[in-house]
């Protein structure tokens, strides 16, 4: 009995060693050299482009024939705005690719429980060419992933895992990208010594984690003070109350937030207390960039693009045809829209919620398939 | 003779219905039998949590805790084990200590407090997740690939999961049926005013019912760590395991005012749950619209039970 | 014949809810901390955040009062907010008949809600249940998952504007007439017509009440309408205040019991407070307020509500004697 709890507290005095790692030096300075890279391939198709010179060879993975191949994706779910334009983008991606024909997707609905058992049956039903993962976890799925990989070729993106046997791994910059870019502006456009508000959605989500660990960062470096550091839940009443209150409390010089789904809810804020809007951080919503517009605000808006979700199919058909991918990562640009490129993104015939940066313009369906006029 | 709808009814008539829309949509090897066991293997988690459910509403009352603590469990487990083999045997035994204590606080709450059974597993609920968070905000520890095999292995071909799942299932069954235990628990939640005339330690009973709940809710934590291969505060209610272990024991016929039910209806209504994931995994139907089907589902079995009583419900 | 005394000062001080001490207290602890709290700003603010609570729970009181829980307050609200937005689509002059239909929509749930427990005698816990996931099934099957329209500047007007430079406070928040309105409605319906005595006597004892004449079906019916009712514009304010958004209504019905029974209405019936209802919903603002400004860590708030909500009922269960 005494060895148990011995044993539990030395489990949890340990805890914070076991928790993952968001402040790695190596992996913040890739991510900011990436960032000034310049992007090889095709001009104009950013989810085309790729940032590290290194291919895969896939001609021993070529499907037998021309196709049209059979696609399978794993989709961790459509639980919040940003999947649900990725999604739309994929699929009609898939409509673009006439070597594609039959596209089976499974919805996790945000659980790793059924992704995992999502995977087992799609491998077992037999009928894929090859596997597209948009993983749920990164650890959770690893060993589905790495089961996957013995019966096909697999494709991760978005999040990954913890193994190297995909074939290819997309994604962009990165979260220490992201943090880097907002918390530049905010240096660059602020006074030493300014008050900076952070919000945050959650803690412990990994892409989330890395943007604050950089943001963090750079605005400590750059001498600024942060009056806090508070999570959000997402939730734009609870965003809108928390910005109130520090409103109250003194002056605020910017607003640095790790996603913009609650951008517009903040700047309520300060409209509803009669107060000018500080400097922000937000992101390619819709809403965003039009009230930004509208108000002539100082801000920008780093991106973590839905265009990614054109990638996958992309790759998917190349590797299925013998060609090579940039790989075991495929790094796709990850731009910030400055106040230099806002109207090329506003459009007011969106959906509030829709992210611009998603490299759908022209594409089958648009305007009505991602909700606008 | 008046003919009373009972899960064995409601489970024919889900088969029928699934069996039949797959072969409408040509898509026949779902129908084999490893996909069906399967498609049973991934409603363990559920399944566990669902038995303890159905002890807690046999003795009219309730626990929304259940989530709370399959995170809480996972978490300890893959945390003590931190992948060391050796450390299986206290990780389980840690975590079922957890569970007693849990169920312990909510049965005394609900017996000697006598706060109402939603609001004191609510507050147990709040309680725990919090607690969790304060303490882990990710993937905590790791389970060693042995325990794994808790999800991973199988029996004469069956998996398991599944295995554990029917073995707890037909020990509280077994229990509910041929224990002095048992019978206190019908009387205890079908007319506790009598059941306590006629002697029974009603108190003593719902605790142990709770008790029994949280322990099995501690198992299916135990499930998913293994199959997850860690523990993270978010893995309880990602699953909705608290108001869907409560849909799938009404469904199966346990009543929400207390004693009358079983352990195999509510299985019952596992496995129409599971074949209406699988169905709309099949058809690629819209998540969505599941939601819409799973709620009309949830009235319509518990309707069709109650049909014929003159009973007024609140 | 003699006339009741009027009763001393004290046994009046303890006839009044616990609750209001509760809150006072609240609000003093928030006032130490953050002396801006005095000015309009400060309060004004705060009501306005609190005003959809102190709805639904005002609402949630008349399905608790008759027995029951509605547990889809939720899933309205959050219906009300993505609906409206699907059909205002940007168009100023919709607003008024937005609003008139979606109040149709939600009695229509409120009323299906009523008759599957009056008619097909399921338990009010399963009946809101299988209607929280079903109607939330609606909303994201109507949407698509990200909803399209803006709300438009009338609609928000309810839940976010203020009148500025208003004599005596300063500013005046919309969201504080619709709640003064909608509470004073309900307050009546329940506490000073014949609906309310007998709705009380339903969550009582219904098979008394059924075999005196009492309408059960029609009282328990109006019952869940009301509370469907109220959460509507409990999202009309939610809206306004926050703008569009998928997951506004998660778990609003648990906050709105929550604070229904910190202010003294009965769980399984019997009796119901209003007023109470609205001075919990008030105190549940102040305490999130507080645990916000004393910058304690979203873990220790959410033990703090648990812990909150356990001591209320056992206290109330202690109060009542039984």
């Amino acid at each position: 009995m005494k060895a148990i709890i011995a044993a539990m507290l030395a489990a949890l005095a340990a805890l914070p060693a076991l928790a993952q790692n968001f402040d790695d030096p190596a992996e913040f300075a890739q991510q900011e050299a990436q960032l000034a890279a310049t992007p090889m391939g095709p001009e104009g198709a950013p989810w085309e482009q790729y940032l590290e010179d290194s291919m895969v060879d896939t001609a021993a993975m070529a499907a037998d024939g021309p196709g049209p191949y059979t696609v399978c994706f794993s989709n961790a779910g459509v639980n919040n705005p940003w999947r649900v334009v990725g999604w739309e983008t994929m699929q009609a991606q898939v409509a673009l690719q006439p070597e594609i024909g039959d596209f089976i997707a499974v919805d996790a609905e945000g659980s790793d429980d059924k992704q995992i058992a999502d995977i087992a049956d799609l491998v077992a039903g037999g009928e894929c060419d090859i596997l597209i993962v948009s993983p749920n976890t990164t650890a959770a799925l690893t060993p589905a992933v790495e089961a996957a990989c013995e019966a096909l070729p697999v494709i991760v993106f978005d999040r990954g895992v913890n193994t190297t046997c995909p074939v290819t791994f997309i994604h962009p910059v990165g979260g220490y990208g992201f943090g880097i870019q907002g918390a530049r502006f905010i240096a660059e456009n602020v006074e030493p010594g300014g008050n900076v508000l952070m919000l945050r959605i959650l803690p412990g989500v990994d892409v989330l984690e890395t943007r604050y660990s950089a943001g963090r960062r750079i605005l400590e470096e750059a001498g600024l003070t942060i009056v806090g550091a508070e999570f959000t839940d997402g939730d734009n009443a609870k965003t809108k109350s928390i910005v109130e209150d520090y409103i109250q409390r003194g002056q605020i010089d910017a607003v640095w937030m790790d996603a913009g789904a609650t951008a517009v809810a903040a700047i309520e804020a300060f409209e509803d207390n009669g107060l000018d809007v500080p400097v922000f951080v937000g992101e390619d919503q819709q809403d965003f960039l039009q009230k930004w517009q509208q108000l002539g605000l100082t801000a920008i808006a780093p991106t973590y693009p839905t265009y990614q979700w054109r990638t996958p199919i992309i790759a998917a058909v190349r590797i299925l045809q013998g060609e090579p991918v940039p790989g075991p990562e495929w790094v796709l640009p990850q731009p910030a829209i400055t106040a230099g490129n806002l109207d090329q993104y506003v459009n007011p015939n969106m959906p509030p919620l829709h992210y611009a940066m998603c490299g759908c313009e022209g594409m089958p369906g648009y305007p009505q398939a991602w909700g606008g006029q | 003779m008046r003919v009373r709808a009972g899960p064995g009814p409601v489970l024919a008539v889900s088969a029928a219905i699934y069996v039949g829309a797959i072969l409408l949509s040509g898509q026949a090897q779902y129908l084999l039998p490893e996909n069906l066991v399967s498609v049973l293997g991934r409603a363990v988690a559920l399944g566990l949590t669902a038995v303890g459910q159905t002890l807690a509403i046999l003795v009219a009352s309730i626990d929304l805790s259940v989530a709370a603590l399959i995170s809480a469990s996972a978490v300890l487990a893959s945390v003590v084990m931190d992948g060391d083999p050796a450390m299986v045997v206290p990780g389980v035994l840690a975590v079922l200590a957890l569970g007693a204590v849990v169920g312990l606080v909510n049965g005394l709450l609900v017996a000697k407090a006598r706060v109402n059974p939603l609001i004191a597993t609510l507050g147990m609920a709040l309680v725990i997740q919090g607690g969790l968070s304060a303490v882990v905000s990710n993937f905590a520890g790791a389970v060693p690939p042995a325990f794994q095999l808790l999800d991973q292995g199988s029996l004469l071909g069956v998996p398991a999961g599944l295995v554990l799942l029917l073995a707890v299932a037909a020990a509280a069954s077994l229990m509910l049926n041929l224990t002095r235990f048992g019978s206190d628990v019908f009387a205890a939640g079908g007319n506790p005013e009598a059941a306590r005339l006629a002697g029974i330690r009603t108190g003593r009973t719902v605790v142990g019912a709770h008790v029994l709940c949280s322990l099995c809710a501690a198992l299916a934590g135990l499930y998913l760590a293994a199959r997850l291969g860690s523990g993270a505060p978010w893995i309880g209610r990602d699953g909705v395991y608290d108001l869907e272990s409560i849909a799938v024991a009404v469904i199966g016929g346990t009543v929400l005012a207390g004693g009358r039910g079983g352990v195999w209806g509510t299985l019952a209504g596992v496995a129409v749950f599971a074949m209406i994931d699988s169905l709309f995994n099949i058809l690629g139907v819209d998540a969505f619209a599941k939601q819409v089907f799973r709620g009309v589902i949830i009235v319509a079995a518990v309707a069709a039970y109650a049909a014929g009583t003159r009973r007024l419900v609140a | 014949m003699t006339l009741a005394a009027p009763r001393p000062f004290a046994a009046r001080l303890r006839g009044v809810n616990p609750v209001w001490a509760v809150l006072l207290l609240l609000l003093l602890a928030i006032l130490l901390l953050n002396p801006a709290f005095a000015e309009p700003q400060g309060f004004m603010n705060f009501l306005r955040r609190a005003a959809p609570l102190c709805l639904l729970a005002a609402g949630q009181v008349f399905v608790l009062t008759s027995g029951g829980f509605d547990l889809s307050q939720g899933a309205v609200v959050t219906f009300t907010v993505v609906g409206a937005s699907m059909l205002l689509d940007n168009d100023e002059g919709a607003t008024g008949w937005v609003i008139l239909v979606l109040l149709a929509a939600g009695a229509g749930v409120g009323a299906v809600n009523g008759l599957v427990v009056s008619v097909l005698r399921v338990p009010s816990l399963i009946a809101t249940l299988g209607t929280m996931i079903a109607l939330g099934g609606v909303v994201m099957t109507w949407s698509g998952g990200a909803p399209r329209g803006y709300l438009t500047d009338g609609f928000r007007a309810f839940g976010r504007f203020m009148w500025r430079d208003v004599p005596v406070v300063g500013l005046l928040p919309a969201a504080l007439l619709v709640l003064v309105a909608g509470g004073a409605l309900l307050w009546w319906l329940l506490h000073a017509t014949t609906y309310g005595r007998l709705l009380h006597a339903v969550g009582d004892n219904p098979e008394a009440a059924r075999l005196a004449g009492v309408p059960v079906a029609r009282v328990r019916v109006i019952a869940f309408v009301a509370s469907a009712l109220s959460a509507v514009v409990a999202g009309v304010l939610l809206g306004g205040f926050s703008g569009v958004s998928l997951d506004v209504g998660t778990g609003a019905e648990l906050q709105a019991i929550t604070a229904a029974v910190l202010g003294g209405t009965l769980l399984l019936g019997g009796r119901g407070l209003v007023g109470g209802a609205v001075g919990g919903a008030l105190t549940l603002s102040a305490l999130f307020t507080l645990l916000n400004l004393l910058g304690l860590p979203q873990p220790v708030r959410e033990v703090a509500q648990g812990l909150i909500l356990i001591l209320a009922v056992a206290f109330a269960v202690r109060r009542r004697g039984t």
